[in-house]
């Protein structure tokens, strides 16, 4: 989908080129909830009412099993479950590229390959000179119709995500100065965290936080993936909490049954 | 496989505007069902999803039909769940007594349909049975004619917000609460159970009636109102995943709310208050 027409030439400033975004959400999906894809939902809402973007794709990419995560299915059900949550939506895909690699891969990494997934998805005006075959393509070399904004890749989390900056050891600076000057945030915010505390607390995050949008979610929920394998592990109810189908995905395979007493 | 048989049989009622129907309102027959499935005592059988008259004159609800066709795509996947138009077809507002009182007397007249002897139960009061089972009718049971079977308990679903509306002047008749209480039961989906407690606490007809008053926690906020879904499609933000996909889809299509459906009933008083003045 391309954000400008051809008589945007001059076009009066309210049908100025929006910028192309797509959001990229990262982590267990362990299993995919109603909350993980109201977050697309919202983000897309807020995005939209800013007038600035025009959010054209949705990514979910499941984290790899070699993360090692306590009571982490096994990615291709994970995959799977996501698969058939999206399968009505109209704009958010699934990717398997993350959990296909041998090991884990920093969420850096997986924002530098959608990026460069994302350059080569569009039109080339010419091709590069120099033999950069397998690298990352320079944003100049690539071709916009001139009046198309050149495409963002957004990181869509919560704001409990963005605590985890705090972590020690958990992040390398560089990693989080990248992510929020390279690419941006998308922060939506769940009951019981305060994001704006969450930046002020961070030089790195404070010094580009034009670039981490902060996202209130009205419809506040503390349904989270732990709460839904609780809900599981005791035979308790998860209707209405996610979609049918990955609830039926759930049974069929016996996810969640036990949990697991090892780490 | 556990014997259910000794189990009382519930049936839970939730009336409401359903305005519209969201993910929360079906979120608390889960609730409840797992609830009182889990104290070993009842087995839920049924949910019936009474939405309310038009007559009831609230600010912003829009017409019964649209509003009990969103009900019914919402639980077309489900196996316990129904629809029931009875309330919202009548002219003028019913009490909620009187829609609990049918749908006792309909679930009595179809349990004594069993038995070609049998003569309508009536109404059950409140309070645990025993369980081992002292409920069958041994004495009328005849060998070739099928067993007569007890009418289940019809029990009013719903969230504190409706438990502390008993509070409100006027609104109730004392004796609706009383036989809300006494003759049927509420199961209470409470979000912190103390405030439910609290109000239990400080009413001597809801305390006296305590034993039929069953406060299931909700550990999960899930903050789904009606009255959000419908701010939200007035200012043209998503509902997905916050109801289900065909009562989206539905609403959609429709364009059922806007603006102009939330002023409907502006300035209006609703039935209740009304009533009591008369």
């Amino acid at each position: 989908m391309r954000c400008a027409s051809k008589q945007d030439f001059d076009a009066p400033d309210k049908m100025k080129c929006k910028i192309p975004v797509i959001l990229l959400a990262c982590g267990s999906f362990n299993p995919i909830t109603n909350m993980h894809l109201r977050l697309f939902e919202v983000a897309r809402d807020h995005l939209h009412q800013t007038g600035k973007y025009q959010v054209i794709e949705g990514i979910i990419s499941p984290v790899n099993d070699s993360y090692g995560k306590k009571n982490l299915a096994a990615a291709k059900h994970r995959v799977a479950m996501v698969q058939l949550a999206l399968e009505t939506s109209s704009w958010i895909r699934v990717d398997q590229w993350e959990s296909e690699q041998k090991e884990w891969i920093e969420t850096v990494k997986v924002l530098r390959h959608h990026y460069s997934e994302l350059l080569r998805s569009l039109p080339r005006r010419k091709e590069a000179p120099s033999s950069r075959a397998g690298s990352e393509i320079p944003t100049e070399d690539i071709a916009t119709p001139e009046n198309t904004a050149a495409p963002e890749l957004k990181l869509l989390c919560g704001a409990d995500f963005l605590k985890t900056f705090q972590t020690p050891n958990l992040w390398k600076d560089e990693h989080i100065k990248e992510i929020v000057e390279k690419f941006g945030l998308v922060c939506v915010s769940r009951a019981g965290h305060d994001p704006k505390q969450y930046i002020y607390e961070s030089a790195i995050l404070t010094h580009y936080q034009h670039n981490i949008h902060l996202v209130k979610n009205v419809v506040q929920s503390d349904l989270s993936a732990t709460h839904i394998r609780q809900a599981l592990y005791q035979g308790k109810s998860v209707k209405c909490l996610l979609p049918e189908k990955v609830i039926s995905y759930i049974k069929e395979h016996n996810l969640y049954q036990e949990e697991s007493k090892s780490t | 496989m556990e014997n259910l048989e000794h189990r009382t049989e519930v049936v839970l009622l939730a009336c409401g505007s359903f305005n519209p129907i969201t993910y929360m309102h079906l979120r608390l027959f889960e609730l409840a069902k797992d609830y009182m499935n889990a104290t070993g005592e009842y087995n839920v059988i049924k949910g019936i999803i009474s939405p309310v008259g038009d007559a009831y004159k609230k600010k912003g609800l829009i017409s019964a039909h649209h509003r009990v066709v969103m009900a019914e795509l919402a639980i077309q996947t489900s196996k316990w769940l129904e629809v029931d138009t009875w309330e919202s077809l009548h002219k003028d507002w019913v009490e909620t007594a009187k829609v609990l009182s049918y749908h006792q007397q309909r679930l009595a007249a179809k349990s004594s349909d069993y038995s070609p002897q049998a003569s309508p139960s009536p109404v059950l009061p409140g309070g645990k049975r025993k369980r081992n089972g002292d409920g069958q009718d041994l004495s009328e049971k005849k060998p070739s004619a099928p067993q007569k079977k007890r009418p289940p308990q019809l029990k009013l679903l719903c969230g504190a917000d409706f438990l502390e509306s008993f509070g409100v002047p006027n609104l109730w008749k004392l004796e609706d609460i009383t036989t809300i209480v006494e003759n049927y039961g509420l199961v209470c989906i409470t979000r912190t159970g103390n405030n439910a407690e609290k109000f239990i606490y400080e009413s001597d007809i809801l305390w006296k009636h305590r034993n039929n008053i069953h406060l299931v926690n909700e550990w999960i906020t899930n903050d789904i109102s009606s009255t959000k879904i419908r701010r939200a499609l007035r200012r043209g933000q998503s509902i997905r995943y916050l109801v289900p996909e065909p009562v989206q889809q539905y609403i959609e299509k429709h364009s059922l709310y806007s603006s102009e459906s939330e002023d409907r009933n502006a300035g209006c008083i609703i039935a209740p208050l009304l009533k009591a003045r008369q």
